[in-house]
């Protein structure tokens, strides 16, 4: 008796376990595809329709039913975390790709400083908000409004012995602001337009207030070759003088005439060529060896500063190094001026 | 304004902030969707705007005026509109004889048309015909799409994609098990697609996972495919460029502690207790006679306690 009631007893908790499952689980042909951090659901199962509206209406609830029991399922088995009385699932990421509504964030390109920075392995310094303002004797910003150290807001002025007793010197601190603010308002443009990389009009070209006589003169002569054959065709106005250094810059030799030179020329070259000893310009080998040391430097710097925390600060003065004035005679490449740490764009010059 | 970029700098936070907003990113805002009119409409058209609109609620705008223009021919006046708006998916119905009961859902990338697709109405019945307790506003709707022809067909995929993007909310890291009310069920069969919405119902059974009953309410449409305008495969490819896995900063000055609490960190100046504006209660203030006779009371329990 106790066997057959055991047998029993299992047999109807099986009974009892496919009850419960049926109640939530659904077959289907195909099985769905899920995207569960969008909630999302793909039933790829032909779907037929009776011709009735209602019949319709019930046969599209019941597949929803189906459908939506199989999602259900799926982010039920996902694990569940309880924050304030409340079940949580964390959502997978989702699966289907969709298109972004804006183009990926452009890399701004680094300004001028910011290239010297990284050249030298000079680091940003972090500075406090507030500095101690003793005449106030308070904690104010560093600049902006109200800030600790400002110099406008002075109401005595010493004269310096050397200047001019009639000046303003007010006036003279003021002026002296509005070219700094406009030195730096050039300088942020003139990044922006070296990053767009569109070409702009050269010195002269866009034109300022006061222009002196060679910008002018550099300003018609560009005005006049700017024509479809060059300015060849170009009238003079009446007082214009003939322009100078116009023409080919370089000249080659004719064709045919000095049988002797060419002769030599073409010997020579076969000569060069002949040796095996490469011909070195020692001028641009010593200028790109002192880069490539002063980069390998910046970035020791760099790497060291950040493990010390910055505490070295700036170096470049001190360690200045000269580069050699490019095309200067051969051998003379090596360190001409110390101490000043001239900058990359001394090196290049105008291109 | 794009290549005044770097050249015309806002003046204030309030604008900058605007701007950054704004900004392509790299962690994309939630798209907006904005619902606009055409020409002529009929009542069905403005009813079934009207329904999305609230579908769609909060990231949705809807334009009540009637505008003039042809989506399939000109589509200046909706890049136009997007970028005011900042929207990057559009909604706009129209009816005509030809085209009667009309719906474009499109999508932008980078204000420019991505991909528009052109359905007509056949049956629709509005959010106030069916007399069902709705869902909560913003709720994020779980998505089934039935039927082979969203697989295999490539219009219907791409369908299957924009239709996604238009109703699938802000995206979550996490989400409320309790709160899973709202589903959006399309069937595409028969050359018409099937749009239903239903309120999902968990009832007990008997494991863990809950056994499903659906409730209609909410629009249900009856769509027939029009025209379509799908974007070229390397614009597509274009849109679709995800950044090289860098991720955005955290938030500062935001905590959790082992329970779970999140705490936050505002950062004050030294407040002056003395002089803090307070409610006034008449009864509470300090009257001159009984301050001397009170500060004697109180000290001399505390000697008392001290001696002893």
């Amino acid at each position: 008796m106790a066997a057959c009631s055991v047998e029993d007893v299992l047999a109807k908790a099986e009974r009892d376990e496919a009850e419960r499952l049926k109640s939530i689980s659904v077959v289907k042909e195909l099985e769905l595809e899920f995207d569960v951090g969008n909630l999302l659901a793909l039933d790829k199962n032909p779907v037929e329709l009776r011709g009735r509206s209602q019949d319709r209406e019930e046969l599209l609830r019941a597949l929803a039913r189906d459908n939506v029991q199989l999602l259900v399922n799926e982010i039920w088995k996902l694990p569940a975390e309880r924050t304030d009385d409340v079940l949580v699932v964390k959502l997978p990421e989702a699966s289907t790709k969709l298109p972004r509504e804006k183009p990926l964030p452009k890399v701004r390109p680094p300004t001028k400083w910011e290239q010297f920075a990284k050249l030298k392995g000079i680091q940003k310094k972090k500075k406090t908000n507030l500095v101690w303002d003793e005449v106030h004797k308070e904690w104010r910003r560093r600049w902006g409004y109200k800030r600790a150290k400002d110099d406008t807001k002075e109401w005595l002025i010493e004269v310096p012995e050397t200047a001019d007793p009639s000046e303003d010197q007010f006036a003279k601190r003021n002026k002296a602001k509005k070219e700094r603010v406009a030195k730096n308002e050039f300088n942020r443009l003139r990044n922006i337009a070296r990053a767009s990389k569109t070409p702009v009009a050269g010195l002269g070209l866009a034109p300022r207030a006061q222009q002196s006589k060679s910008e002018l003169a550099q300003a018609v002569s560009v005005a006049r070759t700017s024509t479809a054959s060059v300015g060849k065709f170009q009238d003079r106005l009446p007082k214009e003088k003939a322009p100078r250094h116009t023409g080919k810059k370089r000249k080659f030799q004719p064709l045919l005439g000095d049988f002797g030179n060419e002769k030599q020329k073409q010997l020579e070259m076969l000569k060069v060529m002949e040796t095996k000893k490469p011909r070195l310009d020692v001028t641009k080998a010593v200028n790109k060896q002192l880069r490539e040391d002063e980069e390998e430097e910046g970035r020791t710097r760099r790497k060291k500063g950040s493990g010390k925390k910055g505490d070295r600060g700036k170096r470049g003065a001190a360690g200045g190094k000269g580069k050699g004035a490019k095309g200067s005679k051969g051998g003379k490449g090596a360190r001409s001026t110390k101490g000043k740490g001239r900058g990359p764009h001394m090196k290049q010059g105008k291109r | 304004m794009a290549h005044l970029d770097g050249v015309v700098k806002p003046k204030t936070k309030r604008s900058k902030r605007f701007l950054d907003h704004r900004a392509p990113k790299l962690l994309e805002n939630s798209k907006n969707a904005m619902i606009m009119k055409g020409g002529n409409t009929s009542e069905t058209v403005t009813q079934a705007l009207k329904d999305i609109y609230s579908l769609k609620k909060p990231n949705v705008v809807l334009y009540k005026k009637k505008n003039i223009m042809r989506p399939f021919e000109d589509s200046t006046s909706l890049e136009f509109f997007s970028k005011k708006t900042d929207c990057s998916l559009f909604l706009f119905g129209s009816h005509n004889k030809k085209r009667p009961n009309n719906l474009v859902f499109g999508r932008m990338f980078d204000f420019h048309v991505l991909d528009m697709f052109e359905m007509g109405i056949e049956k629709f019945t509005a959010l106030k015909n069916i007399k069902n307790e709705k869902c909560a506003e913003g709720t994020k709707p779980m998505l089934i799409f039935a039927g082979e022809l969203f697989d295999v067909d490539n219009e219907y995929s791409r369908l299957r994609n924009v239709l996604t993007d238009f109703f699938r909310g802000p995206v979550v890291p996490a989400v409320r098990l309790a709160g899973l009310e709202h589903i959006l069920h399309f069937t595409a069969a028969d050359g018409k697609i099937f749009m239903r919405s239903y309120r999902v119902l968990l009832k007990k059974s008997g494991c863990r996972t809950p056994r499903i009953e659906l409730e209609e309410i909410g629009p249900s449409f009856d769509f027939v495919l029009r025209r379509t305008h799908l974007a070229s495969d390397d614009l597509y490819k274009t849109a679709h460029k995800q950044p090289k896995g860098l991720k955005p900063k955290k938030k500062k000055n935001i905590s959790h502690d082992t329970f779970g609490t999140k705490f936050g960190r505002l950062h004050m100046q030294k407040q002056n207790l003395d002089k803090l504006q307070t409610r006034k209660m008449k009864g509470l203030r300090k009257r001159r006679g009984a301050v001397v006779v009170e500060n004697g009371e109180t000290t001399s329990p505390k000697k008392i306690k001290t001696q002893e």
